[in-house]
């Protein structure tokens, strides 16, 4: 679904030039929630702003539902973006509009008729669970609603693949989780991809079939979740599991459950 | 006493004429401009550094320009559109090009303010250049864009008392030709009241405005 090769990017800044992707090859299947890991300035976020080129690689492809996204002019790409949806961070919900209109938008740029949009807005916010908020504005959102309604927006168009850039990152753990059920049950029943960029290994645990653990730009490992946690081979995947599983002693240790 | 009135009343009349027309004009104008400047810059929805750099040259050098100096330049502009260089119709004219290259600033000022998230979500849904104009930046940059529009309002308004000196009419007339050359202080004092009750009223509304719309959207700032 997502065939990425030799993916190349430098940044130059005024003080230093830094390579971000130093020669990615990454394939990912149609229906896999797959986890791109790492810690910090790995490159992660990077590798997967090329998939739908926010960022453009300096050299090396990416093909997406089976088109050379690197090759297409500024129009196609326009065309070959609405099939693939985006969720981020800080949500990025356009504020002038209501919960209804943030999740019409995707539909009235590719030209769909106010019936049509007013119907497919009442199936996506019932899927999200958002219903009861239709008609509010972002502002008077928690985090975890503003998240469900970029969902619901990123999947207006029927998108076969899903990117995620640190989507539960700003969430508490509780809302973490229940986003990451609602992208499970998305991915089981309308048998979306799912590229998820993230620094929680909790979160490619719970939901992730495969990962890529990246570090300096390289993948350094990548494989079925079981096999690369249970036995990480790396060292950036060894460094990753020994600190999840470090802090979660420390948790059962402070509740009494270590002694 | 009557005369006094007469005076005043024509003089205001001429310049909340030649401000909200002369704004208007100029805003058709540098709204699109300052869309054009924002969206060519870099990853935007019409990246592309010769427009940008080409554009933004020309809004400098409009700038750039000594207003009195363009006013007079322009005159000849004014005899060909409305067949006269006297009055407060033929000073639309000038009024509104050298408002433009001002109001392009503004506006995209307003536009860069709109968080690059949101510009990088709509990119990745596939957004157009027109799209990213009409239904992304001008909404989301609204309350920006009128706060903006009472420093453009405001800014025509004094710019029309430049344009006074040279025949345009209005209160910045009035100040010149009674209240300077004839000595008349009353009519000096009361044009200047009029006009600081003018700027008052603008601010006042723009604030009113962008504050109602913050609240609509739950914004508070």
């Amino acid at each position: 679904m997502i065939e990425v090769r030799d993916l190349r990017k430098t940044f130059t800044t005024p003080a230093a030039q830094v390579q971000a992707l130093a020669g990615v090859d990454l394939t990912v299947r149609q229906g896999d929630i797959f986890g791109i890991v790492g810690f910090s300035g790995s490159g992660k976020s990077t590798l997967l702003r090329c998939i739908n080129l926010l960022e453009r690689p300096d050299s090396g492809t990416v093909t997406l539902a089976g088109r050379e996204t690197t090759a297409l002019d500024r129009h196609q790409l326009g065309l070959l973006r609405r099939k693939v949806g985006m969720i981020f961070q800080h949500f990025h919900l356009f504020d002038a509009r209501t919960v209804r209109a943030n999740i019409a938008y995707p539909l009235e740029i590719a030209g769909i008729g106010n019936r049509a949009i007013g119907r497919r807005v009442g199936e996506l916010a019932s899927l999200v669970g958002i219903t009861e908020k239709l008609d509010a504005y972002p502002g008077q959102l928690s985090g975890g609603q503003k998240q469900r309604v970029a969902i619901a927006r990123a999947l207006a168009n029927e998108p076969k693949v899903l990117l995620s850039d640190e989507a539960t990152s700003a969430l508490d753990p509780e809302t973490t989780w229940s986003i990451l059920q609602l992208l499970k049950d998305i991915n089981r029943n309308m048998g979306l991809t799912i590229a998820l960029v993230t620094h929680e290994l909790d979160v490619v645990r719970a939901v992730c079939n495969r990962v890529a653990v990246l570090e300096s730009g390289r993948i350094v490992e990548t494989g079925d979740v079981g096999t690369v946690f249970g036995n990480p081979r790396s060292p950036a995947a060894r460094r990753l599991v020994a600190i999840s599983t470090g802090f979660r002693e420390g948790t059962l240790f402070t509740d009494g459950g270590g002694i | 006493m009557n005369q006094f009135s007469t005076l005043l009343a024509q003089g205001l009349q001429d310049t909340v004429y030649m401000t909200l027309l002369a704004s208007a004009i100029g805003m058709l104008i540098g709204l699109p401009l300052g869309a054009v400047l924002t969206i060519t810059s870099g990853n935007h929805a019409l990246e592309s550094p010769r427009i940008n750099r080409g554009l933004g040259v020309a809004v400098n050098m409009g700038r750039s320009f000594p207003s009195l100096i363009l006013i007079i330049l322009l005159l000849p502009l004014s005899r060909l559109l409305v067949g006269t260089t006297l009055g407060p119709t033929a000073a639309l004219v000038p009024l509104s090009m050298e408002m433009a290259p001002f109001i392009a600033r503004v506006s995209e000022n307003a536009f860069k303010e709109v968080d690059k998230g949101k510009i990088e979500a709509a990119l990745a849904m596939g957004t157009g250049p027109w799209a990213m104009v009409c239904k992304v930046l001008v909404p989301e940059a609204l309350p920006s864009l009128v706060r903006g529009t009472t420093l453009i309002v405001i800014s025509t308004l004094g710019l029309t008392a430049i344009a006074g000196c040279i025949g345009a009419g209005g209160l910045g007339s009035l100040a010149i030709r009674y209240g300077y050359q004839r000595f008349r202080t009353d009519i000096m004092v009361a044009t200047v009241a009029l006009l600081i009750l003018l700027v008052t009223g603008i601010q006042l509304t723009g604030n009113l405005i962008a504050r109602h719309i913050g609240r609509r959207r739950h914004i508070y700032e």
